[in-house]
């Protein structure tokens, strides 16, 4: 029995449909049968061409009791429907309804999920086998508020945050005991059960994600690594990010990567897992933020930018199948066993719906507030940046976006520092506009490198108007292959130039820049690829 | 400035120099590895090597004092899809391109590295010229008169140390006393016997067993190094010679190679060496496995072992080969891949403490 | 890969947003899904990592790519020749590019741009009902507040009023009076001639939505759902039942015959979506959409008709005869259903929850069982609504809603409902001889409103909009209270209604089964 995540809401959207659509496939093909439960028809997890028996009903543990009555299966795989699956699963373990009804929990055991999930044992854990967690005390009384800021050594800045208020609004970083006590104390008024978190700021790291999996021999892999563009304290739902990480040298990715492979394998998953670390940009300090014991939004967007089916794999993993025994089906020559290599860059922007909640609250905070989430890939940083902006359906083709020229200094200031929606516009506003890179830097927290990228794009605007009128001459070949490898449309250009779309496309078609096609193979052309998928770019070699 | 880079079959790719302006020649190979550029230029095993990176983006974060391999840039030349302008990172000094300018080592970027190494996968590697200042016509002539095939060069004696050196803890605090017989060690193996309380004595590929065994070592290390291990008959001998004295003998890489032919072995070239830091590998008595970092362009034929003693403890997933051996009765054992990582896995470090273990064991 | 297959490309719909939901990917799988089955090779562009037909093994070839102009052209020069490329399943990501794409020499399959257009062009499309007879609400376009008023005097209040150049909703108000109107044509949009705004006569009705698949010349309806919440709820936000319980089969009648003639008349080939509104027995068009719309998969499930499936093989030239399928209204199954929307509120500050025009829903659920009250109880709890069968409820109500809220808040007096109420909402319950307990309002001190949504003791929230700004102020933060609180809070009058009635299933005892989507397509 597989169960979905139901409807979808912010956090969970399509990419448990994803999930669960691919664990069925698998579970088919290796001779078993799927009875799968969800509420959301509008999913392909829910077709009758998926599983043997299709349930459409509520999720609660009454219906799924039912359903378990009904069909008796023997086992039941919770690490696919996002929290609201997993979430069942537990209660349903927990009511003693699986042990009623004989149906062993598969995949990772419930035990992991706990301690994966739980606060207190996670920490526990972590602080067992020697991975550092961020300090962090519940505050719910004035006098206990008093008392923490009395204790000597606290790691300052500390942030606060009042706990169950709708995006964590109210709260702030207090660099003193008064500060702490003022906003620990108007956090605990605006908090509806009187409580504040105060933890060790990270705000200003780096937030890097490593998707990991562990089969039942110990056999522990990793798929990718991501580097969040906006630093810790946006949550990575609601940040740009990238794959694999830019700004790591080898040494600070293999830290992390052992990092998230101890934790995994300390937590004794069996499937996949994602763990979030925040890696101080200025040595080899790191945290642990947190670990999802499932698959994830960001298992599908690791499985998206590899080639690697983690959801695919995990339901294998689950009914005790070995990583070295599954077959890699991009390559169909190689194992599921391995690291997928990447010879591209992947970035992901999310969509927020601003357009549509125009009264919202656009800042972006620890609380997610994206719908969804486009990706693109290409063999450049700017082109993939490029590709992701124009795929987002929000007006913008390039950088260049409506009414950003009309920000006054102050608002961009602003709009640098305090995250939204319109930051990355922002960014390239601020380049327009002359700023350095350590000013943005220092205002945004991104890394000097993502910015060096953002304004090279920015440049390539002024050059494009520089050279609208000698367009034409051969000389603006080399000027046009640069701007399509960093990814402008023909629109754009031919906006920065004064012409039109159509003239721009005859006129790079003639000097021969077409756009060619690559594969994405999650080996990096080491090995042949069966079932590719593929993604343009401005290259030599085309492989289509 | 344009560059040109030739290879053998007629190819002729044309890209953007880095680094240093100027001339060379080697094999063509590819990494795959997302990370750890600094760490491959400076690896002895890509001597004669011209590199290429199948990441596209490279120089990202640099390069530091810290992460070398050896005393200097080894590969031959280095060909990346673009080099990065600028480099983001707390621990970086210089530029990728200001450190191979330094080093006089020639770099091209712009190339379409994804189809240079389908080629290498189709055809195998194969030798090539890369040159700044020479035009394509001069460039496929001197490719053709390169009088030396990479196969035929014996790199061991170009990397080696001149001389011996120690490396580790003074005397009175080290664990153990290990000698390493240099083929183009990296330091990270050094480091990572350093820390487990080990003083090292690293020897010149040409020493002899006497000299190595002459101070009564706790065990023996076979580095890593480049080239055909069919040139290096005098190393097999002397690592014959060790393996008899029944000293602990543990060897990686060429070392493995090294020893599958002290036991009576034969090597073969693979088509496209294992380059990179994802290469899965089985244990066959765990069933469990390892990601490792690997870089050999040769592997032991398993088959061809013929001492009964000898056993084969790994294989590569991707392919079969032999990643492991070990022998039943001595403490000899060895592994074709890097627990050294640097760059790449630590998953395999373990390997230090086995090797330390049974020295320990030993010693009881 | 066989080289000699003809070939087609199908686009996806871009990142999930609000208004262009999961719905959009379902179609897009589905339909190629049909192409591999029909023997063509399959090629699909689509942009967003979470979802199914990014899949590398759902179509033959996937391209990751934006989709705009310029990247969808290179990959069909790429993949060049080709059959067609298919739009109507991506959403409106993939039907904005009909019109660039055909105008670049592209063979859209199925309806044309030119078909897509009619159906957004007001004129045309008034022109077009009208040669057919068919009705729609009256209205028109103004380009100035005095023009505005003078429509709405024509046609009388209310009016539904919108800028003509959004889609979904946005902007959409209904209002009541000069006044209204006036300040909405004033402050709430930019009005110019290259910008008008239609006003149309608001019929106060239900809505009902109808999905058919066209071959070009016959119709096949495998389903109409009618709305739960009255016109003026945005349909993606409404509760639909499915067949529909309070439409006179006239009136079905009516909606085929309008159905199955526009879709011929606009040369529709594959899907359709209506949305009529009933005043009487007369259903009155007011939304045409020639492509997939969100309730494709629903009514496929519900029905067991593979709409998606059925309209490619009309793209690709079959008829709907020819799949076995007689033109027409597909026969009411005989276990309803019912489509409840989803909110992410808790998520979103700032954002207000009542229900209107504007779609603020993120995404849906179904509810199946033997009868409409406990499909209904179903959608309600899968949707989250899961309260109490006693409980407490606390109602605010704008004075022009009382009257008719009595009856609901009675139902739910009779089920065991404490109801609580503000002083004017009290003292009308208790004149009614409804037993009602007074709540302060928010600045009559505590304990207030606010403090009993956040004692936890109250189950449910009924609050209606008020046209007075001073009290909607109040309203707005009693509302954001109860999802701060997570308490289930109801703005429209016809949702209430429906939850009494699915509380009234469960009434004695727990009546449901559970059954499996084929099942319930039986009797």
């Amino acid at each position: 029995m597989v169960i979905g995540s139901g409807p979808i809401v912010i956090g969970q959207a399509a990419e448990f449909d994803y999930a669960g659509a691919q664990a069925c496939r698998a579970l088919r093909e290796e001779g078993v049968s799927v009875v799968l439960v969800n509420s959301n028809p509008a999913t392909i997890m829910t077709d009758v061409e998926m599983a043997d028996r299709v349930y459409i009903e509520p999720l609660t543990p009454a219906f799924l009791t039912k359903i378990i009555a009904r069909e008796k299966p023997d086992g039941l795989l919770p690490t696919l429907g996002g929290q609201t699956g997993l979430n069942l699963a537990t209660e349903l373990a927990t009511r003693g309804i699986l042990d009623d009804y004989n149906v062993k929990l598969l995949g990772t055991p419930l035990r992991a999920i706990t301690r994966a999930e739980d606060r207190q044992r996670f920490r526990k854990l972590m602080r067992q086998i020697g991975e550092p967690v961020p300090e962090s005390w519940i505050v719910e009384k004035d006098g206990e508020l008093v008392e923490l800021s009395r204790q000597s050594g606290l790691p300052w800045p500390l942030i606060v945050r009042p706990a169950y208020t709708l995006g964590g609004s109210g709260g702030g970083v207090a660099h003193t005991p008064e500060e702490l006590i003022e906003i620990g104390q108007r956090g605990m008024r605006l908090s509806p059960r009187h409580q504040v978190m105060v933890e060790r700021c990270l705000v200003g790291w780096k937030e890097i994600e490593y998707e990991v999996m562990r089969d039942a021999n110990d056999t522990c892999i990793t798929i990718c690594n991501m580097e969040n563009l906006d630093p810790m304290g946006v949550h990575t739902g609601d940040s740009i990010v990238v794959a694999p990480s830019q700004t790591l040298s080898d040494k600070e990715y293999q830290m992390l990567r052992s990092a998230s492979l101890k934790i995994i394998r300390s937590l004794g998953i069996e499937g996949g897992c994602n763990v979030q670390l925040a890696l101080d940009p200025k040595s080899f300090g790191y945290y642990v933020i947190e670990v999802n014991p499932r698959v994830s939004r960001s298992s599908a967007l690791a499985s998206k930018a590899t080639g690697y089916p983690i959801a695919r794999v995990a339901s294998q993993i689950a009914i005790g199948l070995h990583l070295d025994e599954i077959p890699n089906r991009v390559t169909g020559k190689t194992l599921a066993c391995f690291e997928p290599a990447l010879d591209y860059c992947v970035v992901k922007i999310p969509r927020w719906p601003f357009d549509k909640f125009t009264s919202a609250d656009r800042r972006i905070t620890t609380q997610m507030k994206a719908t969804g989430e486009v990706m693109a890939l290409d063999r450049s940083f700017e082109s993939a940046l490029m590709k992701a902006v124009r795929s987002l359906e929000v007006g913008a083709n390039s950088l260049r976006y409506k009414g950003a020229s009309q920000w006054s200094d102050m608002e961009i200031e602003s709009l640098l520092t305090t995250p939204t929606d319109e930051r990355l516009f922002a960014i390239a506003e601020a380049f327009r506009r002359g700023l350095m890179i350590e000013e943005v830097a220092g205002l945004s927290g991104y890394d000097p490198w993502f910015l060096h990228k953002i304004r090279g794009i920015v440049q390539m605007e002024k050059r494009l108007r520089d050279h609208a009128a000698d367009l034409n001459r051969d000389e603006a070949a080399g000027l046009l292959t640069e701007a399509k490898g960093l990814g402008f449309t023909d629109r754009t250009i031919a906006e920065l130039t004064g012409r039109t779309e159509r003239d721009i496309r005859a006129l790079r078609t003639s000097l021969g820049i077409t756009a060619t096609y690559k594969i994405v193979d999650t080996c990096a052309a080491e090995f042949e690829a069966t079932t590719p998928y593929y993604y343009s770019c401005y290259d030599r070699e085309d492989e289509r | 400035m344009k560059a040109y880079l030739a290879f053998a079959d007629g190819t002729l790719l044309e890209g953007i120099s880095f680094g240093a302006e100027g001339r060379s020649a080697g094999e063509v190979v590819f990494n795959t590895g997302m990370t750890g550029y600094q760490e491959v230029l400076t690896d002895p095993s890509y001597a004669g090597q011209i590199v290429t990176l199948t990441y596209p983006l490279i120089g990202n974060y640099g390069v530091n004092v810290d992460d070398i391999e050896s005393r200097r840039v080894q590969v031959a030349g280095f060909v990346v899809h673009e080099l990065s302008p600028t480099f983001s990172n707390w621990r970086a000094s210089e530029s990728l391109d200001a450190f191979l300018k330094r080093h006089n080592i020639v770099g091209i970027t712009g190339i379409d590295t994804r189809e240079l190494t389908r080629r290498l996968r189709h055809h195998g590697v194969m030798m090539g010229a890369l040159s700044t200042n020479e035009t394509p016509e001069e460039l496929f002539e001197r490719l053709r008169a390169h009088t030396s095939a990479y196969d035929d060069v014996d790199w061991v004696r170009r990397v080696t140390t001149p001389e011996a050196y120690v490396w580790g803890p003074e005397k009175r605090d080290a664990k153990y006393r290990i000698a390493l017989l240099d083929c183009g060690v990296k330091y990270n193996i050094l480091r990572e016997l350093a820390d487990r309380g080990a003083r090292t004595t690293v020897f010149p590929a040409t020493a002899t067993a006497q000299e190595i065994l002459a101070d009564d070592p706790d065990g023996v290390f076979l580095s890593p190094g480049p080239g055909d291990p069919n040139l290096l008959g005098y190393a097999v001998d002397t690592v014959k010679q060790v393996v008899g004295s029944g000293k602990p003998v543990m060897g990686i890489c060429l070392g493995n190679q090294l020893l599958g032919c002290a036991f009576g072995g034969t090597t073969f070239k693979l088509p496209f060496g294992h380059r990179g830091a994802n290469h899965p590998v089985k244990d066959l008595t765990s069933g469990r496995v390892v990601i490792t970092s690997q870089n050999h362009g040769y592997a032991i034929d398993g088959d061809s072992i013929g001492d009964p003693n000898v056993e084969v403890t790994q294989i590569n997933l991707n392919d079969g080969t032999v990643e492991g051996l070990r022998h039943r009765e001595l403490p000899v054992f060895s592994i074709q891949y890097h627990p050294e990582a640097s760059p790449g896995p630590t998953d395999s470090r373990f390997f230090f403490e086995q090797f330390l273990k049974v020295i320990e064991e030993r010693k009881r | 890969m066989n080289e000699n297959k003809k070939k087609i490309i199908v686009l996806g719909s871009g990142p999930i947003r609000i208004g262009q939901g999961i719905e959009f990917d379902y179609g897009c799988v589905h339909c190629v899904w049909a192409l591999r089955e029909a023997g063509y090779e399959t090629i699909l562009i689509n942009n967003n990592p979470e979802t199914v037909s990014t899949d590398f093994d759902t179509s033959d070839r996937l391209y990751f790519e934006p989709l705009t102009l310029e990247d969808v052209l290179n990959v069909l020069e790429r993949e060049a020749p080709y059959e067609g490329v298919i739009v109507q399943f991506g959403g409106q990501t993939a039907i904005n590019l009909a019109r660039p794409l055909a105008e670049a020499g592209v063979r859209i399959l199925g309806s044309s741009a030119d078909s897509i257009d009619l159906a957004e062009d007001r004129e045309q499309f008034e022109a077009l009902l009208r040669r057919l007879d068919i009705p729609k609400p009256a209205g028109r376009a103004v380009t100035s507040p005095e023009a505005a008023v003078q429509v709405a005097h024509e046609i009388g209040y209310p009016c539904l009023v919108r800028p003509s150049y959004v889609l979904g909703g946005r902007a959409m108000e209904i209002v009541q009076s000069d006044e209204e109107l006036t300040a909405y044509m004033r402050y709430a949009v930019d009005v110019s001639p290259k910008a008008p705004i239609l006003i149309d006569r608001y019929v106060v009705g239900k809505e009902v939505e109808v999905d058919c698949i066209s071959d070009g010349v016959e119709c096949l309806l495998p389903g109409i759902m009618e709305h739960i919440e009255r016109a003026g709820v945005h349909s993606g936000d409404s509760m639909a039942v499915y067949p529909p319980q309070s439409i006179a089969p006239v009136t079905i009648g009516k909606m085929v015959d309008y159905a199955t003639r526009l879709a011929r008349e606009m040369h529709v080939v594959g899907v359709m979506n209506i949305q009529f509104v009933c005043e009487g027995d007369e259903p009155y068009i007011i939304e045409v959409n020639p492509r997939a719309s969100r309730t494709v998969p629903y009514l496929s499930k519900i029905t067991g008709v593979p709409m998606v499936q059925i309209a490619t093989r009309c793209l690709l030239g079959e008829s709907i005869a020819s799949q076995g399928y007689k033109p027409g209204l597909w026969p009411d199954q005989p276990n309803p259903a019912v489509k409840a929307p989803v909110f992410s509120f808790q998520k979103l500050a700032g954002v207000d929850i009542p229900l209107g025009p504007e779609m603020k829903s993120t995404g849906e659920i179904l509810g199946q069982d033997v009868d409409y009250p406990r499909a209904l109880y179903k959608a309600l709890l899968a949707a989250g609504i899961d309260i109490p069968l006693k409980g407490t409820l606390l109602a605010t109500l704008a004075d022009a809603d009382k009257s008719e809220a009595l009856p609901i808040l009675r139902e739910f007096a009779a089920l065991g409902y404490r109801i609580l109420a503000t002083s004017g909402t009290c003292r009308f319950l208790r004149a009614a001889g409804l037993d009602a307990e007074p709540v302060n309002k928010i600045r009559e001190g505590a304990p207030n409103l606010i403090d009993v949504l956040r004692s936890g003791r109250v189950d449910l929230l009924i609050n209606t909009i008020s046209k007075d700004r001073h009290i909607e102020r109040e309203g707005a933060e009693i509302r954001r209270a109860s999802v701060e609180q997570n308490i289930p809070c109801l703005t429209s009058l016809d949702t209430a209604r429906a939850l009494a009635l699915a509380l009234e299933a469960r009434k004695n005892g727990d009546p449901f089964d559970v059954r499996t989507v084929d099942e319930y397509l039986k009797k």
